[in-house]
Parts: structure tokens; C-alpha cells; sequence
């Protein structure tokens, strides 16, 4: 009987860290095993020998910020069976995204004295603003597991079990006492969604919604308890325009503290 | 004479977007330039009306690899511009934690992205099958170096616990001893890594780099010290503007830094090494010498086996650390913003990292700036390729190119960090 050919697999890097390819090459014990599983066709943090495309699966980390950028992404898209994006950069701009609340001029021109020699767009923006994306899977930086039940339900042809619910469910669950309740800890966590494993409250300090907003997130009611517990509105201002600034629910709060 | 333009493909494994650009005439290389691409984030301007009790988290995303590296620089600069200096025991916390990560990015670098170009692989996953037994233990060390990142910061990429100050939270006993158990498996496992590399064929090549790099009264450099180099510069991180400038080039959006009066200088393990081998300990030192290094080295492909130098000490100082550990008082020291300038560099797993920022009366950024490592190597870098390149000139096309991506990996370049993926392109006359 032929053996079906193991699925091709890609990794597009656009602006951004590096840190949420670096989370595939973090999953230590099942690399090598995972490897075994997929045919590696485009990787070049990880390797030099690149296979044709189509891909079955494109996972593309980084949001998309030069005139370049533009086209390239839809050339990904154009190889790939499956796209999913992996992180804050390629599913809500990144931190860079703040660009998008500022003059972009200033910002070429405070960090580079030619400023001409540089290309830049005036926003950045997410994956899904210039191709139809599959699945984005949220985080900065992406949590290993989860990008392990992504690969894996594509390769099984099911979607993927990841949730989209609070923050605050994975904190109950790992038994920390609530920061905002008990500390009077400004925290995002009511309108972050789950996956970090609620990291932030398990070290003492608040949720700063580095996986973006919840399914369902009520923003107006945290931010009038964070103002109940002192902040400021440009505390609120601060803490919405962060890693996920672009992401809908978060940008319109932070603008709604915005003087 | 016209020029011939050669593509020769993508080099991979560094960490970002770039090329390589040869141009060759008349049996000479005329120029070698690497081309950074890597878009522009804009870090030091969306710092800038910030709190600076933001930036440790923010500049972590710098770098994926080295986020750690990001927020010590920013944490030791921040806390001189408010006047504090955080000592005892948080202070080896965070020593101990940036050996996680000197262990983490060396290991990743020394087994995954560079030992394929000594021993004639595409990448790791096809060197496994050779030498399955060496990269298991190489995957088994960088688990043991994002440990420790784990477990002082939360999490391995953009850890949550760093704070200017302090930590946020202190670990408990059990959790040290757990680490503790890790690590005594740690040691010895990277000193058969050093024993592998040891054993790698080394191009024979060597360059009288200028070396810079921090300098301790008794420490081998992470967090602290001045800045020293092999022609007896002599400063502290305040007068870092006194000597080096970064210029900007037109084919790279990564700034060029470089010494004022002398160019192209290098930072990371080599310089670290050759600056600082009376810092290593005697057990670290011996290692070193049956490896086959002297306490001099100028052969940059050799910095694999310095890197690995580097992990045997991280472990053994990281093992030596928690030993020593006493909990304190609290988990940071307590502050209150007030107008200041403060500057500071530590070493990153690839060399020296410089932050500087101007606070305001309550804390916010007015200013910041931040010179990684591989914008102040990148000048050193297209210098060896150029001298590489004309010593090979008679050699194939493929073997010329495959030493010119091994000489670009011998930095460890990360592109994500100096503004990214090269692509090598050489043009003949």
C-alpha cells in the first residue's frame, strides 16, 4: 500500500521578535518527535534547505508594516493550503501597532537620522487585514502547547481546541487568590483571554493582556473598577495600548481614556 | 570591468531578514555588505511618554531569544536614573536568571543553528539522525536553561517577573532546590557539549579584532562593570557617547555603531573571553585549555567553542548561586519615580547591550536609546567576510559561500534585534 507523504510545513517570520518561532523550537521534548511527523518545507530560523511550496500548513509570525510586506503576504497565502497566525504582531499588529496612534514621521525620524533611506507603512497591521487567515492563535508570545493543539487539529482536519474565554477561569483554576480583590492589583484579566496559564497573577502582579481580549470582554466596567482602586485614565490609556493595541475591544477603551 | 550578479540562495538559521552582497573584481572582494532589511519597530520612539515601570515588559519584545538581556539592560539603567542600586540577594537572582539565558540562547545557537555548518548538515533535525545522542543532550540543556528562566521569571519568552526594583515575586525553597537538582545534571552534560565542539574542524582563520566588553573587580561580566577593550579603553556606561556613535548606512535599516576613533570593534563571547579568562574560574579555565583554547583567541569560528566555554561556566555559576541563596526581605526595593538620566550595559548572550533613558518628574520616558550587539558587530562582520572571501576567492562557488554563512553565524547575529533572514548574493566581474 503507498504511504501517504507527511504534511509540508512552513514558517513565515514578518515584523517582529522572533519569539513565537522560537516557541516551536522551545518545545524540547517533542521537536524531534513532532519533526518526524510533518516535512519541514520553509524554516530558515531553523534551517537553510527550503522545499517548493504549496504548503499544507503556513504558520506566519509578525505583522505586516512595509510596502513590500504587503505583497509577500499574499505570495504566502498563495503557497499555502492552511494559514495560521501565531502571536500578538501577526494577529493585532504588535507593539509596533503603536505607530497607529502616533505620526509616523516622528517616529522614523527620532530613531534614524536619514530618515529617507527607510520604508515603513504608517500602521501596522494584522495577517488578516491583507489575506483570509484560517485560525489565529493569540499570545505574546504564543504558549508552546497551544501551538502543539493547532498543529496537531490541522493535521487531524478538526479545529482547534483553544479557548477563548477569561483569563480569570485558568487563575481560579490554578488556584491563585484574585490580585484585584484580595491586593487592590490593577489587573486585564477579566477581558484577557486564557492561555498563558495566568502567569502574571501566579507572580504576584496583574494580567497586562498580552493575549488580547476575550471572547466577550466588558471593558467600560473594568476600566470604571480599575478607576474605583485609584488608576488613572491614562493608566487605562497605558495598559489598553500595549503588545495587543490594534485588537478591536482594546483599541476602542484605550481611546475612550485618551484625552 | 562589468560586474556579474550571483544569487546563491537564502542563508537561514540566523534570527531575522537580510543579505550578503559580494562584489568581486579583479580577483578582489570590493565590497562585502550585509543588507539588513529587518522592518523598523521603533522601539526607542514608542518608549518615549511611557512609565517606566513599563519598559522591562515592553523591550523584552525586542527579541524573542534574549528578552532577559533587553530587561536587565533597561532595569540597571532605569534604577541609576532614580538613584537605587538593587544589591545581595536580588541581585544574584538576577545574575542567576541571566545565566538561564546565557545557557538557553548559547545551546539553542550551539547546537540547533551552528553545529550543522561544522559537520556538513542543512540543520539540526538532519544532523539528529547522525548524532541523535548530542542533540537530545543539547535539547536537554536548553530545557534546563528556560528552567531557570521558568521558574524566576514565569515563562521563558518575555518573562513577567522582572521589575525595576526587583521581582515582583520571590521564589520559594522548593521550587530553588527542583532547579538545584536540574542543574547538577547540567554541569555535566555541558561539559561533554564542550567536548563534542572541541572536536569540530576549525577553519584556520584569524583577525586582530579590537575586543570590548564589560569588566568586573571578581565576576566574569553579566550585569555590571566598565566597559574595557584590547586597546585599553577604560569607561563606565555613562561615557559610552564619548567613544562610540552609531551612523546610519543606506543599505541597512540596523544603525552602525562603532568606536570614534578606531571603527569596527567586537562585542560578545569571543571579546567576553579574551577580556575577562582571569574572571573564569580555575575548573571553568582548565576546561577551556583541554578544549584547546589558550587564554587568547582570535579565531572567530572558535566562538563555538567559547559559547560552549560560556554554558559550562553559566551552569556552574547558576549551580554556585543557588547554593549561595538567602531569601530576603521582600521581593524588590521600594521606589518612587523622580527626573533623572541613568545609563547602563550588560552583556546579552551576544555581547553588549547598551540602554540609556531620560525620566521626567513622574516617571515617564522622555527618552530612550538602545544599541544591541549586532548593530555594533555588523561592521566586524562585513570586514571578516570581506577577508574570508578574498582568501577563498580560488575556491568553489559553493564553498566560499557555505564559509561566508558559517562566518556571518560565528556572531550569532540576531537581526530582530538590531532592527532580519539572509540572503547571500555575490556579484563577479
Amino acid at each position: 500500500m503507498p504511504t501517504s507523504p507527511r504534511p509540508r510545513l512552513a514558517v513565515w517570520k514578518f515584523a517582529s521578535c522572533d519569539g513565537c518561532q522560537l516557541s516551536f523550537l522551545d518545545c524540547e521534548d517533542e521537536l524531534l518527535s513532532l519533526a518526524g511527523e510533518v516535512e519541514i518545507g520553509y524554516f530558515l530560523e531553523a534551517s537553510g534547505r527550503t522545499l517548493p511550496g504549496p504548503y499544507d500548513l503556513s504558520l506566519v509570525e509578525g505583522s505586516i508594516t512595509t510596502p513590500e510586506d504587503t505583497q509577500r503576504i499574499r505570495e504566502v497565502r498563495r503557497l499555502s493550503k492552511r494559514l495560521v497566525t501565531i502571536g500578538a504582531c501577526a494577529t493585532a499588529g504588535g507593539i509596533q501597532a503603536l505607530r497607529n496612534f502616533a505620526r509616523i514621521e516622528d517616529f522614523v525620524s527620532s530613531v534614524y537620522a536619514s530618515p529617507e533611506y527607510i520604508q515603513t507603512l504608517e500602521r501596522s497591521t494584522p495577517i488578516a487585514a491583507h489575506v483570509p487567515v484560517d485560525f489565529e492563535l493569540r499570545g505574546c508570545p504564543i504558549h508552546p502547547l497551544q501551538l502543539l493543539e493547532v498543529i496537531s487539529a490541522f493535521l487531524a482536519g478538526r479545529s482547534p481546541a483553544i479557548p477563548t474565554y477569561s483569563v480569570c477561569i485558568e487563575c481560579k483554576r490554578a488556584g491563585n487568590p484574585c490580585v484585584l480583590v484580595s491586593r487592590g492589583v490593577a489587573c486585564l484579566g477579566p477581558v484577557t483571554q486564557a492561555g498563558c496559564g495566568a502567569i502574571c497573577p501566579g507572580y504576584a502582579r496583574g494580567c497586562y493582556g498580552c493575549y488580547g481580549p476575550m471572547e466577550s470582554p466588558n471593558t467600560p466596567s473594568l476600566a470604571r473598577a480599575w478607576r474605583a482602586l485609584g488608576s488613572s485614565r491614562r493608566d487605562l490609556l497605558r495598559a489598553f495600548r500595549t503588545f495587543n493595541a490594534g485588537a478591536e475591544a482594546f483599541r476602542r477603551e484605550s481611546e475612550a481614556n485618551a484625552d | 570591468m562589468p560586474t556579474k550578479k550571483l544569487s546563491l540562495g537564502q542563508l537561514a538559521r540566523v534570527e531575522g531578514e537580510g543579505t550578503l552582497e559580494l562584489a568581486l573584481r579583479d580577483g578582489r572582494v570590493e565590497t562585502a555588505r550585509l543588507r539588513i532589511f529587518e522592518p523598523p519597530r521603533f522601539f526607542e520612539a514608542l518608549l518615549r511618554g511611557r512609565a517606566f515601570s513599563e519598559v522591562p515588559d515592553i523591550v523584552a519584545r525586542i527579541c524573542g531569544i534574549c528578552p532577559v538581556a533587553y530587561q536587565m539592560s533597561s532595569v540597571h539603567a532605569l534604577e541609576r536614573a532614580l538613584g537605587l542600586s538593587v544589591g545581595g540577594e536580588l541581585r544574584l537572582l538576577r545574575r542567576l536568571l541571566y545565566c538561564g539565558e546565557w545557557i538557553e540562547s548559547h545551546v539553542l545557537h550551539i547546537v540547533m543553528l551552528h553545529a550543522p555548518d561544522f559537520l556538513g548538515y542543512a540543520d539540526a533535525v538532519a544532523m539528529a539522525r547522525d548524532h541523535g545522542s548530542e542533540v537530545r543532550r543539547g535539547l536537554a540543556l536548553k530545557r534546563t536553561g528556560n528552567e531557570i528562566l521558568r521558574l524566576l521569571g514565569g515563562r521563558e519568552i518575555h518573562p513577567v517577573n522582572v521589575k525595576v526594583g526587583g521581582f515582583y515575586r520571590l521564589p520559594t525553597r522548593a521550587e530553588l532546590d527542583a532547579l538545584r537538582e536540574l542543574l547538577e545534571g547540567a554541569r555535566r552534560e555541558a561539559v561533554a557539549l564542550l567536548r563534542w565542539v572541541a572536536r569540530f574542524p576549525m577553519p584556520d582563520y584569524e583577525r586582530d579584532y579590537e575586543f570590548v566588553a564589560l569588566r568586573h573587580p571578581s565576576e566574569y561580566p553579566m550585569n555590571e562593570g566598565r566597559i574595557v577593550s584590547s586597546s585599553g579603553l577604560s569607561l563606565s556606561p555613562e561615557e559610552f557617547d564619548a567613544e562610540f556613535e552609531e551612523r546610519q548606512l543606506p543599505h541597512s535599516t540596523a544603525l552602525y555603531c562603532a568606536l570614534r576613533r578606531r571603527g569596527s570593534y567586537l562585542v560578545g563571547p569571543l571579546a567576553r573571553y579574551n577580556l575577562n579568562f582571569d574572571r573564569l574560574p580555575p575548573y571553568v579555565q582548565s576546561l577551556a585549555e583541554e578544549a584547546g583554547l589558550r587564554s587568547a583567541c582570535r579565531n572567530p569560528f572558535q566562538s563555538i567553542v567559547v559559547r560552549a566555554v560560556e554554558v559550562v561556566f553559566a551552569c556552574e555559576e547558576a549551580f554556585h548561586l543557588l547554593a549561595a541563596y538567602e531569601p530576603p526581605e521582600g521581593p524588590s526595593i521600594p521606589l518612587s519615580p523622580s527626573p533623572g538620566e541613568g545609563h547602563a550595559c550588560t552583556e546579552a548572550p551576544r555581547g553588549m547591550l547598551y540602554h540609556s533613558y531620560r525620566l521626567d518628574r513622574d516617571g515617564t520616558i522622555e527618552k530612550a536609546r538602545i544599541v544591541p550587539p549586532t548593530s555594533q558587530n555588523q561592521a566586524s562582520i562585513e570586514e571578516d567576510l570581506r577577508l574570508l572571501a578574498e582568501s577563498l576567492l580560488g575556491e568553489p562557488e559553493e564553498i566560499l559561500c557555505g564559509r561566508c554563512e558559517q562566518a556571518i553565524r560565528n556572531y550569532d547575529p540576531c537581526i530582530s534585534c538590531s532592527t532580519h533572514f539572509l540572503r547571500l548574493a555575490i556579484r563577479r566581474s
